[in-house]
């Protein structure tokens, strides 16, 4: 017999003994979810606000500008501020556009770049698939945001999102990653709550132990 | 006394002794304490919460062969590699394949308490490989050689200033003993590493059974880079860990960051279903996944204890444990701390050389009340002990069976008993000349506590005066 055999042998042999189900059976709803976990308001601008004082918690810039014009000077007034030399972003109606509009040396990551490459980059700019209100998170997969080190690598990761893409609560932003991805999953599916931290040091609170320092939400 | 028990009894009395430990912890886990509550209560109803946690875990852990079959097949059916391990030699041998096939030297790790437990770094060191931890605390206990001291923080029992001692000494690098400054050595250092490594390792906090994906949780970022640049990438997860459905994360991830470290989220919670896929810019060329029994299976087939198998290892029992903050996670000898570890132990590691560790506990209930999936610790700590004793006559010791037999017709006779205490209040007054030397006859107890005194009046004797 295989392990696998001899694994799942063990296991069947084991539940043939019941255990009690103390605190009942079934698999929870989103409802269920919804009625216990933190409320995020009623409107959606209510859960605009939270999402800002969520960002402002977790040491993030959140900042919504009203078009492509005021993005673009937004990045330029970012990009001289914190000097950047070299850029990385990925193809995308947004965030690659913008880029370019930075007239720095700009690595693009769809078809894989050179990791050493990357790491030089002193920004990577990446769009997403959503922004959730009741945590401060903004969510990126492999597929939407230029691969998995876009995000990561750089030290300083600017997202740039849509007010369409605001999500209210947790069950919503898995829900509509079912509902956009369910049939074909990206590798990576990661949910960013604010920039690199630790407190593995006397729980001292340390921004960038090995992601991004900062992290920056533009919002159309 | 096994071998572990005697260290731990030697362990245990030093440590509790040591007030310079005692006041790490104490400050580590005042803070911990108030960012934990305040996030408790943002949530609508904490404890309605638990129970949908523990009813999923349910479901999860009694359908386990369902679950794992459908994750596997469909982690299989998108390119993943899935192996299965029974126990930790050969989770470590297929381990070993791997690298060897990838010619690797350089072998990064995110955090993975399934690693200690194959003791696969040593194994790995041994064989030739540079190994390194990327978890901050994880590379700080790595470079001082000792295990993790804590499920959730690892170097929790260090001062940053002798961080910056072990920096200065292993890295030639301390500017200061400033945490930030620390941490970007840290970086700095490990930022190479990455660069270098030939195969990433991870553990997983999850599996998600309906789409095949694991689920990693972690602040720092060093798991999404171990997963991204290394071109191997392994993962090392016990068969436990399943959860259903994808959405079933909506609960569990912000309940496992706040008992975790009283976050609402932590940093990077991340998903992935395989290596890199066709369009996709980077991530591994190839992934594997390793699914570990190593005993868990003997826990299962406990229905009365399966409960245990549904810890998603928050460490929140530890932190609440007036054993473990006094005794100290080192003290255990064990991969699992604290009062989950020391239920979960002796099925893992054998009864009769852990049964010790069901003594460590005050029965207070601590651990069972903050439990966030409501795992029934201290009653199962009880269970250990009754298994633990049971098997070998079933029968008490010759001194339980005098005492007995001189108490019980003491407390049959009023007369005799009423005289007993009366004695007794003399006996205490003539003890006190004696508390706590070679000479009292209760030292055993009075070594290290109080002996309670006997009541100035009984109960029988309170109501005849009252009466009058």
């Amino acid at each position: 017999m295989s392990e696998r055999e001899n694994i799942f042998a063990r296991i069947k042999e084991a539940l043939t003994i019941h255990a009690h189900a103390h605190h009942g059976t079934g698999l929870p709803t989103a409802a269920d979810q919804r009625r216990v976990m933190p409320s995020v308001g009623a409107t959606t601008d209510e859960q605009f606000a939270l999402f800002a004082k969520n960002a402002a918690d977790l040491k993030a810039t959140f900042k919504i500008v009203q078009d492509e014009t005021e993005l673009r000077s937004e990045l330029t007034a970012l990009a001289a501020a914190e000097k950047w030399v070299r850029i990385a972003t990925h193809k995308s109606s947004l965030a690659g556009a913008l880029a370019a509009s930075l007239n720095l040396p700009t690595l693009m990551t769809d078809e894989g770049c050179d990791k050493h490459e990357l790491e030089k980059c002193d920004a990577g700019i990446s769009e997403c698939d959503a922004l959730v209100a009741q945590t401060g998170t903004v969510v990126v997969t492999s597929r939407t945001a230029g691969g998995r080190a876009l995000s990561c690598l750089p030290p300083h990761h600017v997202v740039i999102a849509r007010r369409e893409q605001f999500v209210a609560d947790l069950p919503a932003a898995f829900a509509l990653i079912r509902q956009k991805h369910g049939a074909n999953y990206p590798s990576m599916i990661s949910f960013i709550t604010g920039p690199s931290r630790t407190g593995d040091i006397e729980r001292i609170l340390v921004l960038g132990a090995h992601g991004p320092k900062k992290l920056t939400i533009f919002c159309l | 006394m096994s071998a572990p028990a005697t260290h731990f009894t030697e362990d245990a009395t030093r440590v509790a002794h040591d007030l310079r430990h005692r006041g790490i912890i104490q400050t580590a886990m005042g803070k911990y304490e108030t960012v934990r509550d305040q996030r408790k209560m943002w949530f609508q109803d904490w404890q309605g919460a638990r129970n949908l946690a523990a009813r999923t875990k349910f479901e999860a852990i009694n359908h386990l062969d369902t679950h794992l079959a459908e994750f596997a097949r469909l982690l299989e059916s998108r390119g993943t590699k899935v192996h299965w391990a029974s126990d930790a030699a050969q989770a470590r041998e297929i381990i070993f394949e791997i690298l060897r096939a990838k010619k690797a030297k350089v072998v990064v790790k995110s955090k993975a308490m399934t690693s200690e437990e194959i003791h696969l770094n040593d194994a790995m060191e041994k064989a030739g490989y540079e190994v390194i931890e990327s978890d901050l605390g994880e590379y700080i206990v790595q470079l001082r050689e000792e295990p993790p001291y804590h499920l959730v923080f690892p170097a929790m029992h260090l001062t940053r200033g002798e961080i910056k001692d072990l920096f200065q000494k292993k890295l030639n690098d301390a500017p200061s003993d400033d945490p930030e400054a620390l941490t970007m050595v840290a970086r700095r250092a490990l930022r190479k590493k990455y660069l270098q490594a030939d195969v990433g390792i991870t553990g997983a906090n999850f599996c998600i059974a309906e789409t095949g994906m694991i689920s990693i949780t972690e602040n720092e970022g060093n798991a999404r880079l171990t997963s991204a640049l290394p071109k191997t990438m392994i993962t090392l997860v016990g068969i436990e860990k399943v959860l259903p459905r994808l959405e079933d994360l909506a609960l569990f991830l912000p309940m496992l960051a706040v008992m975790g470290t009283g976050q609402a989220l932590t940093c990077y919670n991340t998903m992935y279903g395989g290596p890199r896929q066709p369009g996709e810019a980077d991530g591994p060329e190839e992934y594997h996944v390793v699914l570990l029994d190593n005993h868990r299976t003997l826990l299962l087939a406990d229905a009365e204890q399966r409960d245990s198998l549904g810890c998603i290892r928050c460490g929140a029992c530890l932190n609440v444990c007036p054993i473990f903050r006094n005794v100290g996670g080192h003290t255990y000898g064990t991969v699992y701390g604290g009062p989950i570890g020391s239920v979960i132990t002796p099925h893992l590691r054998g009864l009769q050389d852990w049964k010790h560790l069901s003594y460590a506990s005050s029965l207070c209930g601590a651990c069972t009340e903050t439990c966030p999936v409501k795992i029934d610790l201290h009653h199962h700590l009880l269970q250990n002990r009754r298994n633990a004793s049971a098997p070998k006559t079933g029968k008490p010791s010759f001194f339980q069976k005098l005492a007995f037999k001189i108490f019980a017709p003491v407390a049959n006779r009023p007369a005799l008993w009423s005289l007993t205490t009366k004695v007794s209040r003399v006996g205490m007054k003539l003890r006190g000349l004696v508390n706590g030397s070679a000479l009292d006859p209760a030292q055993a107890w009075t070594k290290t506590r109080d002996l309670p005194p006997v009541a100035k009046q009984s109960f029988r004797e309170w109501w005849k005066e009252r009466e009058q």
